[in-house]
């Protein structure tokens, strides 16, 4: 069993040797930067720039809801909520919703002529980082004293809560307006806009994917610091053993709001981005489906890894926004079949979420622990020791 | 006050007899209609090394859970250093110096023996959110020594150095034991709990542990308190024995009393009809 650990360190290390010590650091630059200049060869309108885009928000979606339910193993069925309150946060701080208010703060020109609330893109994130901090830890609450399934069903519960209040929100009045425009959706959102840059566009969509980027960058270097700290580690503790994790000194209550928190925080981030870039806040887009769908990323790419999350969530979206709707669209009708390949997608989901699992178990990228706990396993796994189970 | 006995006890002046670590005062737990434990008083004096023996489900481990804060007592009072613990979170419990082992090791699987030790140190550090994201140098140089501390304890518990990075799941019994002890010496506490540490040790290793409780008493001035069903053990490291049977504190003293005590023998090996 250890033979298989010592071959790969042994690799690591030869590899390590024959590479010179700054390379880690140059390899990242020249990932981060390939992602800098790669929009510039494709079209600005392009539809694979476009599922880009959308695939780099949900690559912020799958590492939030990494933290809950990869690290701190909280399987939470209802992320859609944080997705919305986000994009509620762009509908509600960032159009001419509440048209009886005039309220503009570092927008552009054009907003700032227009009645509603009208905030800068990154006082609107900070706005839906903290509602949705509160709506995570509020969600959590009742869930402190479940484990495992009961999460899930509590979590899924307040998603719903958030979809129908979404929908129904139109009758809902508050400061003199509604709660939200239900199926009429919110639009239009103002696009971003940065003092010095300009105001984004739909026709334009390099500046957009760069945001989604930068976004994404951050969100990626705070999980890769918590997921080898205190905090982290405690979450980590608290998955795999929640009695002994108390017994050590971790306290259960803010550990665990704290990982609601981040997780929700993120969701709502990208929220907001999504909202601005599709240009509009629909009840109808906060389907449970959508918490699946994130929770399908994350599963596929390695549950508690933070490349598989990234990795699982740029291969769904893409699949998702671009290989169905865009290349594989006209494969039916050459087969002589009239039906829309895109109805077809949660089949497909389906179906690729059963064969990664049947094999490939541990995700696609699995969490460094987790990937030696079941490589050894099946080595050793002849008769009674089966893979050990961690959810 | 009610309150006044035991905080009175534990407040008495030094020159007086060594002011004790633990005071348990009829600690009671029922769940439901079932009494786990009823009414056991305990005094745990400083640097002394107490065992709790009796058959199983006399409601030992129940007690230890009670002490650690993973139970509440339905009545009694638990002070630790005079201070009232009888209601305090787990968390808060380790913080104030008690750590423990379990009795089925319940070391953290995906993590290795080192990651292991290091949250046991939780308490003891102090890096929240940001300081965590940032990686302030005052967080680097926490993260430095603790995992340069567990080290440390690992090597002191006796773990090889070529196990440190190993996963918790793929070490040996004995070895998870160990890892177990240091996890639980991490939080720097003042009494270490433990629940039968010798199960599944054949007799040397028994001993060696035995020899490696005194030396954590006589090293770290810690204060231990244990359960063990294992006799040669008990007799042989404990200063006081506490006695539990069906919930109820039968007996209480040295080794040498309890083991003569007639009610003890009773519940071990049963009644003797006289005839």
């Amino acid at each position: 069993m250890s033979e298989a650990m010592a071959n790969i360190s042994a690799r690591r290390a030869a590899l390590g040797d024959r590479l010179p010590p700054w390379w880690p650091r140059a390899a990242t630059s020249a990932v981060i930067l390939a992602g800098l200049v790669a929009p510039l060869f494709f079209l600005e309108t392009s539809g694979f720039l476009n599922a880009t885009i959308i695939a780099l928000a949900y690559v912020v979606m799958a590492l939030g809801l990494n933290i809950v339910v990869g690290f701190a193993g909280l399987l939470d069925l209802g992320y859609v909520a944080f997705y919305a309150i986000g994009a509620y946060a762009v509908g509600w701080f960032g159009s001419s919703f509440f048209y009886g208010a005039h309220v503009h703060a570092v927008v552009s020109p054009q907003a700032h002529r227009l009645p509603g609330v009208h905030l800068n893109f990154v006082l609107i994130i900070i706005a839906a980082i903290v509602l949705t901090s509160l709506a995570g830890a509020l969600i959590g609450l009742p869930t402190l004293r479940l484990r495992g399934d009961y999460i899930a069903i509590v979590t899924l519960a307040f998603g719903e809560i958030i979809r129908v209040f979404a929908v129904n929100g139109d009758t809902i009045h508050i400061f003199g307006g509604t709660l939200t425009a239900g199926r009429q959706g919110i639009t239009p959102v103002d696009p971003v806009y940065f003092p010095g840059v300009g105001t984004f566009d739909q026709l334009h969509l390099r500046p957009w994917y760069w945001t989604i980027f930068a976004i994404m960058l951050v969100v990626l270097f705070v999980n890769l610091r918590l997921r080898d700290s205190r905090v982290g580690r405690a979450w980590v503790a608290l998955r795999e053993d929640e009695v002994a994790a108390v017994s050590m000194g971790i306290p259960l209550v803010r550990t665990k709001l704290l990982a609601y928190a981040s997780g929700a925080a993120f969701g709502g981030t990208s929220g907001v981005f999504l909202g601005a870039y599709l240009n509009q806040v629909n009840a109808d887009q906060f389907e449970f489906s959508f918490s699946i769908f994130v929770l399908a990323m994350i599963i596929v790419g390695g549950l508690g890894s933070i490349w598989g999350a990234v990795l699982g969530a740029l291969l769904l979206s893409y699949i998702n926004y671009y290989l169905i709707p865009d290349v594989f669209n006209g494969i039916p009708g050459a087969l002589g079949l009239s039906f829309n390949l895109t109805d077809l997608s949660f089949g497909i989901f389906g179906f690729l979420l059963v064969f990664v699992m049947v094999l490939r178990p541990q995700g696609l990228f699995p969490e460094r622990r987790r990937a030696l706990e079941l490589t050894e396993a099946v080595t050793t796994a002849e008769g009674s020791a089966g893979p050990r189970e961690t959810t | 006050m009610s309150e006044s006995t035991p905080a009175a006890a534990a407040r008495r002046p030094v020159d007086a007899a060594p002011e004790p670590l633990l005071v348990a005062v009829e600690v009671t737990k029922e769940f439901g209609g079932l009494v786990a434990v009823n009414r056991v008083s305990l005094t745990i004096p400083k640097r002394s090394i107490v065992s709790i023996i009796g058959p199983n489900g006399a409601g030992k481990t129940t007690f230890f859970n009670m002490l650690t804060g993973l139970y509440k007592p339905s009545d009694g009072r638990i002070l630790f250093e005079g201070r009232d613990v009888t209601r305090a979170r787990p968390d808060v419990i380790n913080r104030l110096g008690v750590a423990r082992t379990f009795q089925n090791i319940r070391l953290f699987g995906a993590m290795s023996a080192l990651e292991n030790v290091v949250v046991g140190r939780h308490s003891r550090m102090r890096a929240g959110l940001f300081g965590s994201i940032v990686r302030t140098p005052a967080v680097r140089a926490e993260e430095r020594a603790v995992s340069e501390r567990g080290r440390e304890l690992l090597a002191y518990v006796g773990l090889a150095e070529s196990r440190f990075d190993d996963l918790a799941v793929n070490l040996p019994y004995g070895d998870q034991r160990r890892v177990e002890i240091a996890r639980a010496l991490a939080s720097d506490p003042r009494l270490l709990l433990l629940d039968e540490p010798t199960a599944g040790m054949n007799p040397q290793e028994s001993s060696r542990l035995t020899d490696f409780m005194r030396q954590l008493r006589d090293e770290l001035g810690l204060t231990i308190l244990l359960i063990e069903h294992d006799m040669k053990v008990v007799m042989g490291v404990s200063e006081r024995v506490t006695v539990l049977n069906h919930g109820e504190q039968i007996a209480e003293g040295e080794p040498a009393q309890v083991r003569a005590d007639p009610a003890v023998i009773e519940a071990y090996l049963g009644v003797v009809e006289e005839s």
